[in-house]
């Protein structure tokens, strides 16, 4: 089934250059716990592909691969080209800000790290700033803010070098449903704007659906691929998608993809959080 | 303005007792703690006369009041001694407590290998130490000011050492993700991060700089090296001058007092607008 659906993939998306290939990934931990294993995945250039599994499959850890945070035990990351590595944005579960700094100085962060002035970097901060809807919050802290205004701002910080690649760890999990479709929305519009490649880890299959291009279900113990699903609806997608025949079609195909990956895991319960 | 809101809001009986409780906590904060305060003093007074105690043993508080105003002189010139060496110590105790602990930040090695050398120096009582300090070094000042100084470096680099070591892990991945340099990660990340800590430590620190500052005239005093408050203290007890004895006593406190406020003050101006503990609760 899984094989029949590859054949429905878009074009476009077929075509695009490759951006990374992980090639027989594993990472075993110094506990002895296999977090991954033979992992082979493709990314392409201007993809929006999920991870979706339970909890334990390793999506986070392939995450973390991805961004240099953490090293394969074997296999190979094959970037096409030379990528630099601060070329890489990065959205945590948690909005992960400065809590003494403003909003501003948060979204600074990454350029003053590069060594770029505040008044050099205003234009850009100013901007995505405006991209994320929070003009006008300059000067808040982060307190003075609510959850989704904070990964509002994360999601600016992660932005603002305009990284080629973005990879986000369950961004919306700890949020309110209204809240998480206003900043579901407000992604794919940034990124239908500006074409950039994102990797999204979720464990939600309605959220891993509504966003991406490909779904890319993985299973646990030991954490690996399980199967891939192209998502071919059109973009831009809205409300509409969301109540749509399509889109509940699309997502009990996810379902079952996911159901049996955790069913695979043999011997095993998910007792996942 | 309160009584106005009450009567045009119509609250229920258990929100109206919520609220007079409020006010209540509100007056009570401030009026228990004076009042208590001058029950106190009526009754130290009334002890006095009732006992006919003397006044070398317990001095009435009146009599203490006119001691205080009649050797204000000298009480207060030896005040700004004890003052300057308290101030200088809580100085160093900053330079070398927040030194230090960076030094301990870079690598856990260097924490592991130096930090009991500073839990010894805390812990060994400074009363013991005096007698060697006096015989290495001969400058006065420097003496009190070392005694003083290692009574209150370690609650800044203790406390200081637990902030910087306190940063969020993610945070930490966004630096390294995003190239920073050792400098950076400590100037913009964990800097920041441990000033909560390390004001917490700040606000020990001060009274114990105070605390060292006496203890170390008193040492000293004791061999008549000193002109700070503690030595009009021996001074005084010496001669059977209560009053005096306890005017310098007061004075100890108050100053002790103003430092704590002071200290606090500061804490609450650099932390108000971002962390939890400067926070009022909000319902």
């Amino acid at each position: 089934m899984i094989q029949d659906k590859v054949a429905e993939t878009p074009a476009a998306s077929e075509e695009a250059p490759m951006l990374l290939a992980l090639r027989n990934v594993g990472k075993v931990f110094s506990n002895g716990v296999t977090a991954l294993s033979k992992v082979d995945l493709a990314i392409r250039e201007g993809d929006f592909l999920s991870l979706l599994g339970p909890s334990g499959c390793g999506k986070s850890t392939a995450l973390r691969l991805i961004a240099g945070l953490s090293t394969p035990t074997s296999g190979q990351l094959d970037w096409r080209g030379s990528i630099d590595r601060s070329n890489t944005g990065f959205v945590f579960q948690e909005p992960t800000l400065l809590p003494w700094a403003s909003v501003f100085d948060n979204v600074w962060l990454p350029l003053r790290l590069k060594g770029v002035s505040r008044a050099k970097a205003e234009p850009a901060v100013t901007e995505m700033l405006a991209r994320v809807h929070l003009t006008g919050f300059e000067n808040a802290v982060p307190r003075e803010l609510s959850g989704g205004m904070k990964m509002r701002v994360s999601i600016a910080r992660a932005m603002v070098t305009k990284p080629r690649i973005l990879l986000m760890d369950e961004p919306f999990a700890a949020l309110d449903e209204i809240t998480r479709f206003k900043l579901n929305n407000d992604l794919l519009e940034l990124w239908q704007d500006q074409r950039f490649t994102v990797v999204f880890v979720t464990h939600s299959v309605f959220e891993s659906v509504f966003l991406s291009s490909r779904v890319v279900v993985m299973a646990a113990r030991p954490g690996r691929v399980h199967g891939e699903l192209p998502i071919s609806a059109p973009y831009p997608r809205d409300e509409a998608f969301r109540t749509s025949p399509d889109y509940a079609a699309l997502c009990r195909q996810a379902s079952d993809v996911l159901v049996d990956a955790i069913n695979s895991t043999a011997g095993s319960r998910h007792d996942g959080h | 303005m309160t009584v106005i809101d009450n009567t045009t809001l119509k609250l229920d009986p258990e929100e109206a007792r919520r609220a007079r409780q409020e006010r209540l906590e509100r007056i009570g904060k401030w009026v228990l703690p004076l009042a208590i305060m001058v029950l106190a003093i009526v009754l130290w007074d009334r002890i006095c006369v009732w006992n006919e105690i003397p006044q070398y043993i317990l001095p009435r508080p009146g009599v203490v009041l006119q001691t205080l105003h009649n050797d204000a002189g000298l009480l207060f010139s030896s005040l700004l001694v004890t003052l300057r060496i308290t101030f200088l110590s809580l100085l160093l105790a900053v330079i070398g407590g927040v030194g230090l602990s960076v030094l301990f930040a870079q690598s856990k090695w260097v924490e592991m290998s130096f930090f009991p050398f500073a839990i010894v120096l805390q812990v060994t009582p400074i009363v013991a130490i005096f007698p060697l300090i006096n015989i290495y070094v001969n400058n006065q000042t420097v003496k009190l000011l070392l005694c003083a100084w290692i009574v209150a470096f370690f609650p800044i680099l203790s406390n200081t050492t637990l902030g910087l070591n306190s940063v969020d892990r993610n945070l930490r991945d966004l630096f390294k993700l995003n190239g920073a340099t050792r400098w950076q990660q400590l100037r913009y990340l964990r800097l920041p991060a441990a000033m909560p800590y390390f004001l917490g430590g700040l606000k020990i620190a001060g009274g114990l700089s105070l605390i060292g500052a006496v203890v170390a005239e008193f040492v000293a005093g004791a061999q008549g090296q000193s002109s700070g408050l503690a030595s009009r203290i021996i001074e005084a007890g010496y001669r059977l001058n209560a009053p005096r004895l306890f005017a310098a006593l007061i004075l100890i406190s108050l100053t002790g007092i103003l430092i704590f406020l002071v200290l606090s003050l500061v804490s609450h101006l650099i932390l108000r607008r971002w962390h939890e503990s400067a926070l009022k609760q909000e319902r």
